[in-house]
């Protein structure tokens, strides 16, 4: 690889390619670059070790988390992506990492963010449109979408445009949604609200699937 | 007198029908046993701010959780303005995505427009001409000072100061005249295209920016006059929503969040694009990290988008805007209504859209906000697989508990404002 030497500041995101291929021979699965940007493909399994080793190595430093985010193809035979954009903002280079994952099967990745504290709300909205998992996420609730929504994951490319339900059942159920769902279990223990809350509030918030001890 | 039906059902919620107080979900909920003096300092207070309310900026929900007047925990609630943005690009050609992009960070729709337009030409390895390039650093820059502008002519009211609000405005104002003689339209401009621009700028359109780059600087300094050294002002930001270096990173701030802290970067120095790299300006950085930082170092932005327009403006030279190539910009109104080949063209633009080769590609710009991204994926046909913006204020806000540490409630509504949250864009 052109551009290797004993100054980190030197190293590309090839570079790092390669550095990653000889570290973490099972991690890696493949990894090329597209548009003059550096994807590389990670195994679920390894993904964190990958991660962790990219943000505190002292020849890589990617200390800036810069996205997380998913990706669907509409080709049902190819795998849903988890992708991570990172950026060594010392090196001024940037890295892609993804984990490619069975859109049928379970959707769980390992949460980062115990790496970068700026993926907390980009797991949670990676969950609430696509459905991933992130285990280990403290507070892996929806974040655009409602407590409660039950429609689905609105990203999927099995969820249509407009909604699996008819317009009516949409209306009817906007209708029928209620306001205390909003509030989240933690707000309620805060205000030690929710053993004193009526009894049909608590029956719609399991409904919600919401219960206190 | 019976009580009518619509009386009882506007009646106090905290009330039951026998008159008795019952607790409600979400106030202080005492108990029955307590006195009421008990409730002083003793007690947590939850209070619910928003989502209607002038001071969060849009339809955010803040649920603070309060020890007397000291914060303890502040939720933020987002979601209200969710529109599916990203949804809806996978059924859109390229351009008919442009026209969303105004509706997302709708203080700054040039810099949004063309933030997409330039993630296109990446991924199609589009070479864009040399007017386009100057209008489109004018644009960026232009969206950058209108932006700045309403953060801190808002903030200023937030915090008591009425004033400067108005002496912001009028000269936004300025800038929105521009905007509707260029592409007809004040707030949704829709002004970039794969490849070039809506329109060239009209006649006479340079010498009005020329006249507003010439006495913008004014301005800023009555601004600076009445903030700068204000004691009430100073009083309100500095110290307040306190963010270092290593925490900024570490929460993926961007824009003059992250710059106020101490951290020198700038997407237009450490990844140029459009040429930033041939113009010459500063990029100004905090030291503290608090509100004040913050508000210096989009003052001093302005002044550095003003520089960057001056210079942008003596290179601009008359030449074509869109590139040269019939399968990406539409051929004249003139021709394609005259000539058979540009009918055509048109015809298949229209109708089948641009095809970008299957790949993809992130591109980052520097928004007024912070770093917006757009991330694009494609599998060769004329619509997306995937768009994904990264949100600059997104994860600014994503941050607000955190700056509350240890605050007042009165320093809530001044942190909140300092973020420069514009809800189009978190929540998409």
């Amino acid at each position: 690889m052109s551009g290797a030497s004993a100054d980190p500041g030197l190293h590309t995101a090839a570079d790092t390619a390669v550095a990653l291929r000889a570290r973490f021979p099972e991690a890696v699965v493949r990894s090329h670059t597209v548009c003059g940007q550096v994807v590389v493909y990670v195994t679920n399994a390894g993904a964190h070790a990958v991660l962790e080793w990219l943000r505190d190595d002292v020849s890589q430093q990617f200390n800036y988390l810069t996205d997380i985010t998913c990706v669907e193809y509409r080709d049902p035979e190819r795998e849903l992506e988890v992708v991570y954009q990172l950026r060594s903002l010392d090196r001024k280079v940037d890295l892609r990492v993804k984990i490619p994952l069975n859109p049928d099967g379970p959707l769980e990745v390992r949460s980062v963010l115990d790496l970068w504290r700026g993926a907390d709300w980009l797991e949670r909205e990676a969950w609430d449109m696509f459905g991933v998992k992130f285990r280990g996420h403290p507070d892996l609730r929806r974040i655009l979408m409602w407590e409660g929504y039950a429609e689905g994951f609105p990203l999927r490319k099995s969820f249509p445009l407009r909604g699996h339900w008819s317009r009516a059942e949409q209306t009817r159920q906007a209708l029928e949604a209620n306001p205390e769902a909003y509030y989240s279990l933690e707000e309620l223990s805060i205000a030690e609200a929710y053993h004193e809350l009526p009894l049909d509030v608590r029956e719609r918030l399991a409904k919600a699937g919401k219960v206190l001890p | 007198m019976t009580p009518r039906t619509i009386e009882m059902e506007l009646s106090t919620p905290g009330l039951d029908a026998r008159g008795q107080v019952r607790n409600v979900p979400l106030g202080v909920s005492r108990r029955p046993s307590e006195s009421v003096n008990d409730d002083f300092g003793a007690e947590h207070m939850l209070v619910n701010i928003g989502p209607q309310h002038p001071a969060t900026h849009g339809v955010l929900r803040l649920v603070v959780e309060l020890e007397g007047e000291a914060v303890k925990r502040v939720i933020p609630h987002i979601g209200y303005l969710h529109s599916g943005f990203e949804k809806l690009g996978e059924y859109r050609f390229y351009n008919q995505i442009i026209p969303l992009t105004d509706r997302t960070d709708y203080l700054s729709p040039m810099a949004n427009n063309i933030a997409f337009a330039l993630a296109v030409e990446a991924l199609m390895g589009i070479q864009i001409t040399e007017r386009c390039r100057l209008l489109r650093v004018i644009a960026c820059e232009m969206s950058r000072i209108i932006s700045h502008l309403v953060w801190a002519g808002t903030t200023g009211i937030d915090l008591g100061a009425y004033t400067p609000f108005l002496w912001m405005f009028e000269q936004r104002e300025r800038i929105y005249n521009l905007q509707e003689s260029w592409t007809g339209a004040r707030l949704t401009t829709s002004v970039a295209r794969v490849g070039g621009m809506m329109a060239d700028v009209p006649d006479g359109w340079e010498d009005g920016l020329r006249e507003f780059v010439r006495t913008f600087p004014n301005t800023l300094r009555e601004v600076d006059t009445m903030f700068t050294r204000n004691a009430i002002w100073c009083g309100r930001t500095q110290g307040v929503g306190v963010m270092n270096a290593e925490d900024a990173i570490n929460y993926s701030l961007s824009g003059p969040m992250l710059r106020a802290s101490g951290v020198a970067y700038d997407v237009r120095k450490d990844r140029p694009y459009l040429g930033y790299d041939e113009f010459d300006f500063d990029v100004p950085i905090g030291e503290h990290g608090d509100i004040y930082d913050r508000y210096r170092v989009r003052m001093e932005e302005m002044a550095q988008s003003v520089r960057i327009m001056e210079q942008a403006l003596d290179k601009l030279r008359p030449g074509p805007v869109d590139v040269a190539d019939p399968r990406i910009t539409l051929p004249p109104k003139s021709r394609a209504m005259s000539d058979m080949e540009a009918m055509i063209f048109h015809f298949k633009q229209v109708m089948e859209g641009i095809k970008p080769p299957a790949g993809e590609v992130y591109f980052g710009v520097e928004n007024p906000k912070g770093e917006l991204g757009t991330y694009l994926v494609s599998d060769g046909t004329a619509k997306p697989v995937r768009w994904r913006i990264r949100p600059p204020s997104f994860l600014n806000l994503a941050a607000l508990p955190k700056l509350c540490d240890g605050a007042l409630l009165s320093d809530v509504i001044a942190i909140n404002a300092s973020i420069d949250i514009v809800m189009g864009e978190i929540d998409r």
